[in-house]
């Protein structure tokens, strides 16, 4: 079994591109949820309408890569609206309905076959990612030493996501320690409250939706350049669970949660994946337990595996804080 | 805590002439339910709220003075916290429509009315638990330019402010005793702890009317009597208060006017003494023939009607759940 390939492909999975999609789009389902306290169950469909506007945008309308992030933004600000105008008024059940729907129609309506001259069907949509790669401002050639070792694209995609992450942490950070955050965490403990004290609710959480809404888009552009491809199933709600997987396990209402999460999540992905397809091959585990295909249904378990570990060790994720649990049980 | 002005009649305490100041204001007002009053706070006209075929709350007429401690008493399911409830714009009425110095507030929403300064507290204590008490502290203030989406981004703009915010709240902990919990989480406070924190937390708000559903509720004996004193201390700064209150020594001690509630009308009227000693009141809380002895057959009348009761209250309640 060969280990140091193990970690090394583990180490390289941390920071890879997958992390800083999924890491984006948790951070934005973190201000809906940890913050705000809004059960958002259709995150997948904001960060798919993000991927599709690149796609589409550049691919089926033949706009400009900077007007197609536009439309992007312009397009989840209106479905945050959409889902918020109704829903918000009412108890948080409903949201969540109405979010997982939403998501859903999204996806099926990328993926259906008498819009596939538009959307690309079920295969998606590509051909863009020309027009990303031509703002590449590194010249073509290998990048980094050892196991860091990245192509001028990649490091392309690295930079950028890695940067994009920075740049919502530190709008989560100001956001959060200000008094309008004050404002969204007082909503998820208690809005009667909050109503009876002056402020708006119903305004707060519409905020609170765009904003993790548009975080949710960054990550689907990220999805669309790092894939360099658009493609409906991706965006299923599995996504979703994913997301709130990753935003458990860093621990909810923190910073730097969705991130930490994110890296655990596709650390043990990475680990598990490697050392058990190692084992299946060199014959360590024998065949009647599982073979190399069931490989990838088996990391999940494992992944889950993790989860309810975490939940009954540390119940607050990695970066909680325990006090405030135990204040529930109260 | 400041002593009991009546056992104590010499005293130049200024509780005292506060006190008599609402006596004399309210020394005209006739004791009969819907009584108008000199200097109005509030005044409510016809106000009707139904959960199906249940009419929780009939009120024709209800002034509140400015200025005084008003009590409003009544027995479980008078619809006490459902009148709080439509006044503070929480629940809306049937019909109906009342004003808050002189501004008409039938469908206002709630924010509104406090920013108004109409400002209520919680039968069921509502601490924001994870928040620290300072914080819960903070949120109470209004007009903050940190509470704005894109000021938020710039502590620049509003820290100055938030300092203005804190020294005020740390003053409010300071006099509510609560200085030492202040960085505490709020759910980790005790029920009467938690009491006093919504208590302070509205006064954030800066109101003229205080509301409070039920102050007492779950309060240990040595808290109780510093609420009062807080309580009595809100009218002699100047803000008028109405509360909901089931303990009735407290609403004798520090009541100026009460006001007894019963099957969603307004029964009776009056200063504290009148009303204690009113028929109506003491038929309300005691049922009409409580000084005859009951036969079995009235008994069994009575349990049955009582099961219809619920029935027919679980129906709308189950009704209202599905509207």
């Amino acid at each position: 079994m060969d280990w140091s390939l193990i970690l090394q492909n583990a180490v390289g999975a941390i920071v890879a591109g997958e992390v800083v999609t999924y890491a984006l789009a948790a951070i934005g389902l973190n201000i809906h949820f940890g913050y705000t306290g809004l059960l958002n169950f259709g995150q997948a469909g904001f960060v798919a309408l993000g991927a599709y506007a690149v796609g589409m945008g550049i691919v089926t309308y033949g706009l400009p890569l900077w007007l197609a992030l536009l439309v992007g933004f312009a397009a989840v600000t209106v479905l945050a609206l959409l889902l918020g105008v109704p829903t918000l008024r009412l108890r948080a059940d409903y949201l969540a309905i109405v979010t997982i729907a939403a998501a859903e129609i999204i996806r099926l309506v990328f993926r259906a076959a008498s819009l596939e001259e538009w959307t690309g069907g079920a295969d998606g949509i590509q051909g863009y990612i020309r027009e990303f790669r031509a703002l590449n401002p590194f010249p073509r050639g290998d990048y980094g030493a050892g196991w860091f070792t990245y192509a001028e694209d990649d490091l392309f995609i690295l930079i950028l996501g890695w940067g994009l992450v920075a740049v919502c942490l530190l709008i989560t950070f100001l956001l959060m320690r200000s008094p309008w955050g004050r404002v969204l965490k007082s909503i998820r403990e208690d809005e009667d409250a909050v109503r009876s004290l002056g402020k708006n609710v119903f305004v707060y959480k519409m905020q609170s939706l765009v904003l993790g809404g548009m975080i949710g888009c960054l990550a689907g552009f990220m999805f669309a350049f790092d894939f360099a491809v658009a493609q409906p199933n991706i965006y299923s709600t599995e996504l979703t669970f994913f997301l709130y997987t990753i935003m458990i396990l860093g621990g909810a209402a923190r910073v730097f949660g969705p991130v930490v999460g994110s890296m655990i999540f596709w650390g043990i992905l990475s680990l598990t994946d490697n050392f058990l397809n190692q084992g299946v091959r060199e014959g360590l585990i024998p065949n009647w337990i599982m073979n190399s295909t069931q490989v990838g249904q088996v990391r999940f378990m494992l992944v889950g595996l993790a989860l309810m570990l975490l939940m009954i060790f540390r119940p607050q994720g990695i970066f909680g804080d325990k006090r405030e649990l135990q204040l529930d049980a109260r | 805590m400041p002593a009991d002005p009546a056992a104590n009649p010499a005293t130049t305490d200024p509780a005292l002439t506060d006190k008599a100041a609402a006596d004399a204001a309210l020394r005209d007002v006739p004791h009969e339910p819907g009584a108008p009053k000199p200097d109005p706070v509030l005044v409510v006209d016809d106000v009707v709220r139904q959960f199906g075929g249940l009419t929780a709350v009939d009120v024709q007429h209800f002034e509140v003075q400015r200025n005084t401690i008003t009590a409003l008493i009544g027995p479980n399911g008078a619809g006490k916290t459902t009148f709080f409830n439509l006044l503070t714009g929480f629940d809306r009425p049937s019909s109906g429509q009342w004003t808050y110095n002189g501004q008409e507030l039938a469908g206002v929403a709630p924010h509104r009315v406090a920013l108004n300064g109409m400002v209520r507290t919680f039968q069921l204590t509502k601490a924001l638990s994870r928040l620290t008490v300072i914080e819960n502290m903070r949120l109470g203030a209004t007009e903050q330019t940190g509470e704005r989406f894109l000021q938020a981004l710039v502590p620049l703009l509003w820290r100055k402010q938030e300092q203005a915010v804190t020294e005020r709240a740390d003053a409010l902990l300071d006099r509510f005793k609560l200085t030492r919990v202040r960085d505490d989480f709020a759910g980790s406070l005790s029920g009467g702890q938690r009491k006093l924190l919504e208590v302070a937390r509205a006064l954030m708000v800066e109101p003229d009317l205080v509301m409070l559903d039920e102050p007492m509720a779950g309060v240990n004996p040595a808290l109780k009597q510093s609420l009062l004193g807080h309580v009595r201390s809100l009218r002699d700064e100047g803000m008028s208060v109405l509360f909901v209150e089931h303990d009735m020594d407290m609403v004798r001690d520090i009541s100026d006017w009460i006001v007894v509630m019963a099957e969603g009308q307004i029964i009776a009227e009056g200063p504290p003494d009148a009303v204690m000693g009113n028929a109506r009141v003491i038929d309300a809380y005691l049922g009409a023939h409580h000084d005859a002895p009951l036969t079995e057959e009235e008994e069994e009348q009575i349990l049955a009607e009582a099961r219809g009761d619920e029935a027919s209250f679980e129906r709308s309640a189950s009704e209202e759940e599905r509207r």
